[in-house]
């Protein structure tokens, strides 16, 4: 048995309590619809008043459901997770094994994807279908492999990200405020609320510098077309650049943070 | 070399070993809180204060101790969990809060207020887990599950989800959990708390059972006296983290309390005067009382009331070993308050900002 043996042996685990919590999994499904929620109101707009700077209703349609895509292969609830684990003691247990607590929690996190994804995702590429949105399936393989790695960029950011504010519990009492005040910031630059192009120009020219549109926004325009294929590959580079610093400022964090857990409890 | 070698896998150094918390105080109420916001003042709480032990591999050692003594947050160190503030510890052969694999392959630390078990999942789940996380070899795994099934008497408990287990079933399926991958040593802190007492005493004897077969290293704390009794040969005593005593238990208990108890049971009253020429009454009824005896004039003792009075029936005993710690605590509570009025175990600092 390896190292790989152990990882899958977690995935195996995952999976099987994905299964056996179903009221979590209920509130989450509660949780995702915000997208549809949108898709209503701008779907309205558009139609009552036309294209709004050059959305059609079809790329209203397009836009959220791919958001509801993104968001359903990119969930992570780690930050959540963590906060409980250092407050109550029970990441002790955690680092009695010896596995790294980040590669567990990924496996873990991983492991409730597909099942998640059964649900979700057939309703939403159903919708696309229908809705108008066959156009944005486009049969070429680079963007389909840029696809694919934007995705796999968009988890490991969100799951970084929710990592380093998680292990910010060694530090502060709570690091959930944090967390909240971190989404606030995602929903609006990440294009999870509006479309970036919709935004006033000189907030789309912040989103240039920070991470939150690799972790949202440019897999659902990669995904709907609205990227050409050198945009794509430089977006890629560049969310891959951001996965890079993010796992660099995880490591600091955990290694300084460790020296001041207090393992509370027993 | 051999002994050398051994010493590697499962000794225990440590020496000067502090632990020091800071830990935020404030007092109750709305207003305190807010207060708090801007001011907050900060106690230094030195919970393990220059600590120096040795265990040879194979040892079974009590850690004993009042609560806050600083028994878990020691074992917390001795297990990688927290950073010592100062001082060396070596485990293993090992610095702890490395964190090594092959290190974390080596220990186990059973937690009675913590459980490893997947809530919702039988435990077996659990064990296949630990087998791929612990790199276990199947052989190695099914030879270890035979033996603690029997042992612990797992077999019906294996397939029923967690959350469904009694107390006493779940904590024998957590040993079971925290020893699949052999550890040669064993950090057990309340490893019975909550348990009946044939639960208590099964899990004695496991322990032992395991000590002896694999030669393990067992450091284990208790509020029972019988864990202590039954499993350890050898005691450390801490309080406010100082270490108090460290050697045989019976001789400790010949220490503190030197005197032995007498019971008698009586085939008619005997006035309290007359018992008392033979020791000090601390029980006296009917037909039955109850003397203290010291150690040395006990032979004198026990000719003379069974000569003087009208004795059925006489045991001579030890004292109770809660009675002999908390003996121990007491005189050493008394002789330390001076020094923890000034300020010895605790600083308080605040940070205004």
């Amino acid at each position: 048995m390896s190292r790989v043996g152990a990882y899958t042996a977690i995935l195996r685990i995952g999976l099987a309590e994905a299964v056996a919590y179903r009221a979590e999994f209920l509130v989450w499904m509660l949780t995702t619809t915000m997208p549809l929620v949108m898709l209503a109101l701008w779907t309205a707009v558009a139609a009552s008043g036309g294209p709004f700077q050059g959305f059609h209703q079809a790329d209203f349609v397009a836009y959220y459901l791919a958001a509801m895509i993104v968001r359903t292969v990119t969930s992570t609830w780690v930050v959540w997770q963590m906060n409980q684990e250092i407050r109550m003691g029970t990441l002790s247990l955690r680092l009695l094994r010896p596995i790294h607590p980040f590669i567990a929690y990924s496996a873990e996190h991983l492991a409730a994807i597909p099942l998640r994804a059964a649900l979700a995702l057939p309703v939403a590429v159903i919708l696309l279908l229908t809705a108008g949105g066959g156009h944005v399936v486009q049969a070429d393989p680079v963007r389909i492999g840029a696809l694919l790695g934007a995705l796999a960029g968009a988890w490991l950011l969100l799951f970084l990200t929710m990592l380093v504010i998680g292990t910010l519990g060694l530090y502060l009492e709570r690091s959930l405020a944090i967390y909240e005040v971190w989404w606030g910031l995602f929903a609006v630059m990440s294009g999870y609320l509006v479309p970036l192009e919709l935004m006033p120009g000189w907030l789309r020219g912040a989103s240039d510098y920070l991470p939150f549109r690799s972790m949202l926004g440019f897999p659902i325009e990669l995904m709907i077309g609205r990227l050409s294929r050198a945009d794509a590959l430089r977006e890629l580079g560049l969310q891959w650049g951001w996965v890079v610093v993010l796992l660099l400022l995880t490591v600091v964090a955990w290694r300084r943070g460790l020296r001041r857990f207090e393992a509370f409890g027993a | 070399m051999a002994e050398r070698a051994a010493e590697a896998e499962a000794g225990v150094e440590v020496d000067a070993l502090s632990k020091h918390y800071k830990v935020h105080k404030r007092p109750p109420g709305t207003l305190a809180a807010l207060r708090s916001l801007w001011s907050r003042s900060y106690e230094t709480v030195r919970a393990v204060d220059g600590l120096s032990f040795s265990i040879a591999p194979g040892e079974r050692v009590g850690f004993l101790g009042p609560n806050g003594a600083g028994k878990t947050t020691t074992l917390k160190v001795l297990s990688g969990l927290l950073y010592p503030t100062q001082g060396q510890v070596r485990v293993a052969g090992h610095t702890p809060q490395q964190r090594e694999v092959r290190f974390l392959k080596r220990i186990t630390l059973v937690m009675g207020q913590k459980q490893q078990l997947l809530w919702d999942l039988p435990p077996s789940e659990t064990y296949a887990l630990n087998r791929a996380i612990y790199d276990v070899s199947r052989g190695d795994f099914e030879a270890t599950m035979k033996e603690l099934t029997e042992l612990l008497d797992l077999g019906p408990l294996l397939g029923k989800p967690t959350r469904q287990l009694s107390l006493g079933e779940r904590m024998k399926c957590e040993l079971a959990a925290a020893l699949l991958h052999r550890p040669r040593v064993l950090f057990l802190d309340e490893p019975t708390i909550g348990l009946d007492v044939n639960m208590q005493a099964a899990m004695r004897d496991f322990i032992r059972a395991y000590n002896e077969r694999h030669g393990a290293t067992v450091i284990l704390t208790s509020h029972y006296m019988a864990d202590v009794l039954a499993l350890c040969p050898r005691v450390i005593v801490i309080d406010k983290g100082k270490l108090l005593y460290d050697g045989d238990l019976k001789a400790l208990a010949r220490r503190i309390s030197p005197d032995k108890l007498v019971t008698l049971e009586l085939r008619a009253p005997v006035a309290a005067p007359d018992l008392s020429k033979f020791g000090v009454v601390v029980e006296h009824g009917e037909h039955r009382a109850a003397l203290r005896v010291p150690q040395t004039g006990l032979q004198a003792a026990i000719a003379g009331l069974l000569a003087a009075l009208p004795v059925e029936d006489l045991t001579v005993v030890d004292p109770p070993l809660e009675d002999v710690m908390r003996q121990l605590f007491a005189s050493t509570s008394a002789s330390t308050s001076t020094s923890t009025s000034t300020g010895e175990s605790t600083s308080t600092s605040t940070d205004a900002g």
